[in-house]
């Protein structure tokens, strides 16, 4: 009997046996994503977690275990230190900038002007650009003979063009550079995010500050900006990991240079583990701030998680 | 405790006027309802006397003085609106103390004042609650104690009833009469629902098109409209309109009855009542149909007592029915305003 079932069962039965349950079909749905993630995330990150712990090298080809021995030559590196400051300084500044810059534009974007529709699209390009053309233009206006940004400034009579500032050439005031880049690039995601935010608090609740007596800190401090601040916690989050993690602003514009004064760890551990050959070094390097970063993101989520309920 | 006076109150919104001058005193410590359709500009003035819409023109008076120019908290009023506006992020506790925290009050008199408020509302065993966690009904109250804390002058409500169920919206309904009898505070309240307005008003102020069609209690509205809107926007079915001799003739359908079953006056007025389809509603039969020789086929409706409508009417038939003189209204056929009747 079940062999004649078998023959008779119609073409395509196979698909149309896990379009019907559901178990089956989900899998099958999520597997391409399961796949991608494993290729392209979960190996590269074992790897680098085993290359941390080996004094692998470019060229010898020895996968021999040291232990922690990367971690703590590159933590006694004077570089490495300088480093870690700079990108401490450069992850918390820019998404610090990035934040207000949002705040600020969503509050403009809330209000009806004309051409409001135009100057909302406008304002996702930073994000949208490729980095590698939005560096070169960057570049470009900070560059120390042709910057527009000092043509500006001299025009405006606010520094002389026989002492005007080098941007990238100088130690402090390449870190602010960078700093204002990337700030720039993460800006739209935030006032995206914030617009978002401010839409979703209902009308009445605004309302209802109003006739209780709150003036506009108020509302802005303890209603508007606790209603929002789980999905503010949420951009801030991706800006930050995006940030600890990145090295494209760095390397583009700077080079971490000059002297090292704008070195990140992305940046630093390419040059060492990629240019230099020294994978293992680099990869500890990379790695460096990993746990910190996981213990921070769970705590965080965790505590979004209490403010729904 | 205080009146609450609109003169000439205006307010375009671009080229649209959504309240178009109007005149209205609130009587000391009144339960006034504003009432109308969907648009008609009650929800407007209501946030213009709160201090949440500018006038376009016009005056408001609170108490003795004008107020067009103070902001909401400075005007002695407290609100609740429609799907309550609570903070979600705070405790019912801090919700509620809220207003007395931005006027600066000292905490030991906030903690005492939000017990006060949340006792006379029955929520005490919520105050530690958040705003999702409660029902409907509940966050009703929490509204209202909110509002109620300040101890405010005037309470402005905006449909709050609209976001409960039917059930509990009679119970909320009755719950909030007693209570503003209790407190006695000048009350207004805006629905387009006529059972609330009925039910809740000390007065009613009938609005359409942001103008003032009539204000009066609920007796003088329902028996007495000023004119064909109100005449038609009150009452379920609303009232019966004949043009009959260049005038309009109105009855309520419950004054319309078979003349068998009613002994009829002298001067009753006569109508010839075909029935086309009889409604069924428990106690009462909702009679529709046409009046023969008038008013090209209108639907006209009588409603009448089971007991008595049972054996007499029927659909299809035609039948006497009459209208006592006292119960006819007439209105001018060109405006619609009332005008006196025979004498």
């Amino acid at each position: 009997m079940s062999a004649q079932y078998a023959i008779a069962r119609p073409r395509g039965a196979r698909l149309g046996f896990a379009l019907d349950h559901a178990e089956l079909l989900g899998a099958l749905l999520v597997a391409p994503a399961i796949v991608f993630i494993a290729a392209l995330i979960a190996v590269p990150f074992c790897l680098a977690l085993y290359y941390s712990v080996s004094a692998y090298n470019m060229g010898t080809l020895s996968f021999s275990f040291v232990g922690l021995e990367n971690f703590i030559e590159v933590t006694k590196s004077s570089i490495f230190q300088r480093t870690l400051i700079n990108t401490l300084v450069f992850t918390f500044a820019s998404n610090l900038l990035a934040l207000v810059l949002g705040k600020i534009t969503a509050l403009i974007l809330l209000r009806e002007f004309p051409g409001r529709a135009l100057v909302r699209c406008l304002v996702i390009l930073p994000w949208a650009v490729p980095v590698a053309l939005a560096a070169i233009t960057w570049r470009w206006m900070l560059d120390s003979m042709y910057s527009v940004v000092n043509w500006v400034l001299v025009h405006a009579h606010l520094v002389s063009p026989d002492v005007w500032p080098n941007w990238l050439g100088e130690e402090g005031l390449a870190m602010v550079s960078i700093i204002v880049i990337q700030a720039w690039r993460l800006f739209p995601f935030s006032a995206i995010i914030f617009l978002a935010g401010l839409t979703s608090v209902p009308k009445a609740v605004i309302d209802a500050a109003h006739v209780d007596g709150a003036g506009y800190w108020r509302r802005t401090f303890q209603i508007v900006l606790p209603m929002i601040l789980p999905i503010m916690m949420v951009a801030l989050l991706f800006g930050l990991v995006s940030t600890f993690t990145d090295m494209s602003v760095v390397y583009l514009v700077t080079k971490g240079g000059p002297t090292n004064s704008t070195q990140v760890l992305g940046s630093l551990a390419f040059q060492v583990g990629i240019l230099s050959g020294n994978v293992g070094r680099g990869a500890a390097i990379s790695l460096y701030l990993f746990p910190f970063l996981l213990v921070a993101t769970f705590f965080l989520l965790r505590f979004l998680r209490r403010r729904e309920i | 405790m205080a009146q609450v006076i609109a003169r000439r109150l205006r307010k375009d919104f671009g080229d649209e006027r959504a309240v178009d001058g109007i005149d209205l005193e609130v009587r000391d410590g009144e339960f006034m309802v504003f009432l109308g359709p969907s648009g008609c500009g009650k929800t407007t003035t209501l946030r213009m006397i709160a201090g949440l819409e500018k006038p376009t023109s016009g005056e408001i008076v609170i108490g003795s003085s004008v107020v067009n120019e103070l902001p909401p908290r400075s005007r002695g009023i407290a609100m609740v609106f429609q799907g309550y506006g609570l903070y979600p992020h705070l405790k019912v506790r801090d919700n509620i103390a809220f207003p007395l925290r931005t006027q600066g009050m000292a905490r030991e008199l906030i903690g005492k004042r939000v017990q006060w408020a949340a006792g006379a509302l029955g929520i005490t065993r919520l105050l530690d609650r958040k705003p999702r966690q409660l029902s409907g009904g509940e966050q009703q109250r929490v509204a209202l104690a909110r509002a109620l804390v300040r101890e405010p002058t005037v309470f402005l409500l905006d449909e709050p009833l609209s976001n409960l169920d039917a059930k509990l919206r009679t119970s909320a309904r009755n719950e909030l009469k007693e209570f503003q009898r209790r407190i006695g505070t000048t009350t207004i309240y805006v629905t387009h629902d006529q059972v609330e307005a009925m039910g809740l008003g000390d007065r009613i102020a009938v609005l359409e098109h942001g103008r003032v069609r009539q204000v009066g209690t609920p007796k003088e509205i329902y028996d007495d409209p000023a004119n064909t809107f109100v005449a038609t926007f009150l009452g379920a079915p609303p009232m019966n309109l004949l043009p009959r001799g260049g005038r309009i003739e109105g009855f309520r359908p419950e004054n319309f009855m078979h003349r068998d079953l009613r002994p009829a006056d002298a001067g009753a007025a006569r109508y010839d009542f075909t029935v086309r389809r009889i409604e069924y509603l428990g106690n009462e039969r909702i009679a529709y149909g046409t009046i023969n020789g008038h008013a090209n086929g209108a639907e006209y409706t009588a409603r009448m007592p089971a007991h008595l409508a049972e054996p007499a009417v029927r659909e299809g038939e035609t039948y006497p029915f009459t209208v006592q003189p006292a119960d006819l209204r007439y209105f001018d056929a060109a405006t619609g305003e009332r005008v006196p009747g025979p004498a």
